[in-house]
């Protein structure tokens, strides 16, 4: 499953897949449905994280957010391979991955404006997104310790019996702080429900992830010293992402225990709003912009026989979705002030004396 | 009713509580094959097996992030940190995942979870094994915090910790796990958020937590043979915090001693007198005043270490000065 990319190396510019490398799945064992679902879900991230963009630039998303532009096709890979009851744990980073659980864009939008529709009524924001109706169990602003957090539900759905499985994504800096290193130890002497996924996107915040880490493969190359295997997948394939997804998945849920998958991508943009990411060499950015996944996956629908027709309809009606949703986003009233004081403790109040 | 010491006490009260309920589980470094370094656990595995109480590796931040996300799965976890000192260790998962995932989600999600610890001083320990932490969990939003005294408390207090959806930080006094009393039989179940009058008095209202109540009864009874009668409450829940007992002996007695362990910038002591300010200014006959360690890490050569925390004489000594007219 790892491999194609075996021969990557970060830093360099222009270091993507070869274009004639990009029809390797194309007769894949998956469903044209389910591919279809799955490119409409990468158009949703898309169009609905450059509306959040634009929000921010009319300065209506207030505080900072980060993006995952050019990093879609992972959680639309590992979103369509879960079952519904099935846990996600996200970073900060972590619109898509709620999108990819099927949270409805106008909550998550409103969220981001800070408005009383919003998924958490305005008490969470861009990085704390959770909707627990939908198994995504959060999305958590400081790297590493939500690693232990998911081994923790995967640990429940074990002690359970209930055959759920817990998804942790994170990115390449994460590989370096410690929780990483316990998190991935305790789930592998537990045999936990989980499967760990690095979205190695080439730069820890500001960084080259290649500058500050010991080995090539930040999650991969670590994986054998908790006895697991090393596995590095193209993370802008959709489909090789979803293949991989499904395999650990399975795996995990009948008792085989952690995967921890490194998916190679790249985002579009810097680490966070404040960042235009011009530490980033010219031609390394538009290499990988070429090498979209939404491109890549556009062009493998239309060699397998699907209509262009069906793909400008699907993009029109995602299009007019992030429209609608902006429109109700922002006609949500602010949070009722009493609402700052709610929800400190089950009780549902703030109170702590007597 | 049986003669119980303290640390047996504790596996008692969480053994009664996984009795009642399959879905409370144990984990912590050596709390299974060992029972708890301290002995706190002994006879769970034999009686609950190896899937409810579970050895860890030595991995803070593995043990809390598990404990938390079965907590929001459906589990309630009992996990132990050995020494209170190691919270520093995983304090971002405490801190800032723990304490802060009810209010972020907005009440999507509950985390009933009990953080037990062996906290305080008085053994030897020196300052990276003896601290007193309570009022670090104290000042954060979201935490309950919880200090027993006695036998019959452990076990109470660890009932309803364990029963309440929300975190509680169970801090056991190192000092007092071979302390004896005796505890009722059958099911004991206490409340958080209530403070105890463990001797009543007229004179002084003196303020206790953990070991420094046997040490403020003591000063008491001392105080007594000098004709001053003291009250002395055992606060046993910082938060909740009973300022209804608190602040209605204050009112009583006019006079208000704080005794603690923790090194005295920013004590829970401090916090108590502000709020006697604040709510009881016009009932206090005199300034209140706070015995605790001083501003310094706790040294290890018991002479050093019984020097700088608060003991019988000391706490006598201060309330008698003060009360001199």
């Amino acid at each position: 499953m790892r491999l194609p990319l075996s021969d990557h190396r970060y830093g360099e510019h222009g270091v993507v897949l070869p274009p004639e490398a990009q029809d390797r799945h194309d007769d894949a064992d998956i469903d044209l449905d389910l591919r279809l679902a799955m490119y409409r879900k990468l158009q949703e991230m898309r169009l609905f994280e450059k509306r959040a963009y634009d929000l921010f630039m009319r300065q209506l998303v207030k505080g900072t957010s980060h993006l995952s532009l050019g990093m879609e096709a992972i959680s639309a890979g590992f979103g369509a391979a879960m079952r519904k009851d099935d846990y996600t744990f996200a970073t900060y980073r972590g619109h898509a991955h709620t999108l990819a659980r099927g949270v409805p864009m106008t909550p998550v939008l409103a969220e981001l404006l800070g408005r009383s529709n919003g998924l958490m009524a305005g008490k969470g924001g861009s990085m704390h997104l959770t909707s627990v109706e939908h198994g995504m169990m959060g999305s958590y602003a400081i790297i590493g310790a939500h690693m232990t957090i998911a081994n923790g539900a995967a640990w429940s759905a074990q002690y359970r019996g209930s055959g759920q499985v817990a998804v942790c994504f994170f990115g390449d800096g994460t590989t370096n702080i410690g929780a990483f290193h316990e998190a991935l130890n305790y789930a592998a002497v537990y045999q936990l429900p989980i499967v760990f996924v690095c979205e190695n996107n080439l730069y820890m915040e500001y960084t080259s992830i290649a500058d500050i880490t010991a080995v090539t493969h930040p999650a991969a190359d670590r994986a054998p010293a908790y006895g697991l295997e090393p596995i590095v997948i193209d993370g802008n394939d959709v489909d090789e992402v979803y293949l991989t997804a499904r395999s650990a998945i399975e795996r995990a849920r009948g008792g085989g225990g952690p995967s921890l998958v490194e998916a190679l991508t790249y985002r579009h943009g810097g680490h966070s709003r404040a960042d235009p990411g011009k530490y980033r060499p010219d031609a390394e950015v538009e290499a990988w912009k070429a090498y979209d996944p939404i491109t890549i996956y556009r062009g493998r629908l239309l060699r397998i026989g699907v209509e262009e027709s069906t793909l400008d309809r699907l993009d029109e009606e995602v299009l007019g979705a992030v429209e609608l949703a902006t429109e109700e986003a922002i006609a949500g009233d602010l949070p009722a002030p009493e609402s700052a004081f709610t929800d400190v403790w089950a009780d549902g109040g703030s109170s702590w004396r007597s | 009713m049986a003669e119980l010491t303290y640390r047996d006490a504790v596996a008692r009260g969480i053994a009664q509580e996984m009795r009642r309920d399959e879905n409370v589980v144990l984990i912590g470094e050596d709390v299974a094959g060992a029972g708890g370094v301290f002995k706190t656990t002994v006879g769970l595995l034999d009686e609950f097996g190896p899937k409810r109480v579970i050895d860890t590796p030595i991995a803070e931040q593995a043990i809390l992030g598990a404990a938390m996300g079965a907590a929001m799965t459906g589990l309630r976890p009992v996990a132990e940190i050995m020494f209170s000192d190691f919270f520093a260790v995983c304090w971002d998962i405490v801190v800032n995942e723990i304490a802060k995932t009810r209010y972020m989600t907005n009440g999507q999600v509950t985390v009933p979870l009990v953080i037990k610890t062996g906290n305080g001083g008085g053994l030897r320990f020196g300052a990276q094994h003896s601290q007193s932490i309570e009022n670090w969990a104290m000042a954060v939003p979201g935490l309950k915090v919880v200090t027993p005294s006695t036998p019959e408390d452990v076990v109470g207090l660890m009932a309803a910790s364990i029963r309440c959806d929300d975190p509680v930080l169970f801090f056991e006094h190192k000092g007092l796990y071979a302390t004896k009393a005796e505890v009722p039989d059958g099911d004991v179940v206490d409340s958080l958020g209530v403070a105890k009058v463990r001797r009543a008095g007229s004179d002084a209202t003196i303020l206790a937590l953990g070991m420094m109540v046997p040490r403020a009864l003591a000063a008491a009874e001392q105080l007594a043979a000098r004709g001053i009668d003291a009250e002395v409450i055992d606060v046993r829940s910082l938060v909740p915090l009973d300022t209804t007992t608190i602040l209605g002996s204050v009112s009583r007695t006019g006079r208000l001693f704080t005794v603690e362990e923790n090194p005295r910038l920013l004590g829970w002591g401090a916090e108590i007198a502000s709020l006697a300010v604040d709510e009881c200014f016009w009932d206090l006959d005199g300034p209140v005043q706070r015995i605790t360690t001083p501003h310094v890490p706790l040294p290890s050569a018991d002479s050093l270490e019984d020097l700088v925390m608060p003991s019988a004489d000391s706490v006598a000594a201060t309330v008698e000065k003060a009360l001199q007219p």
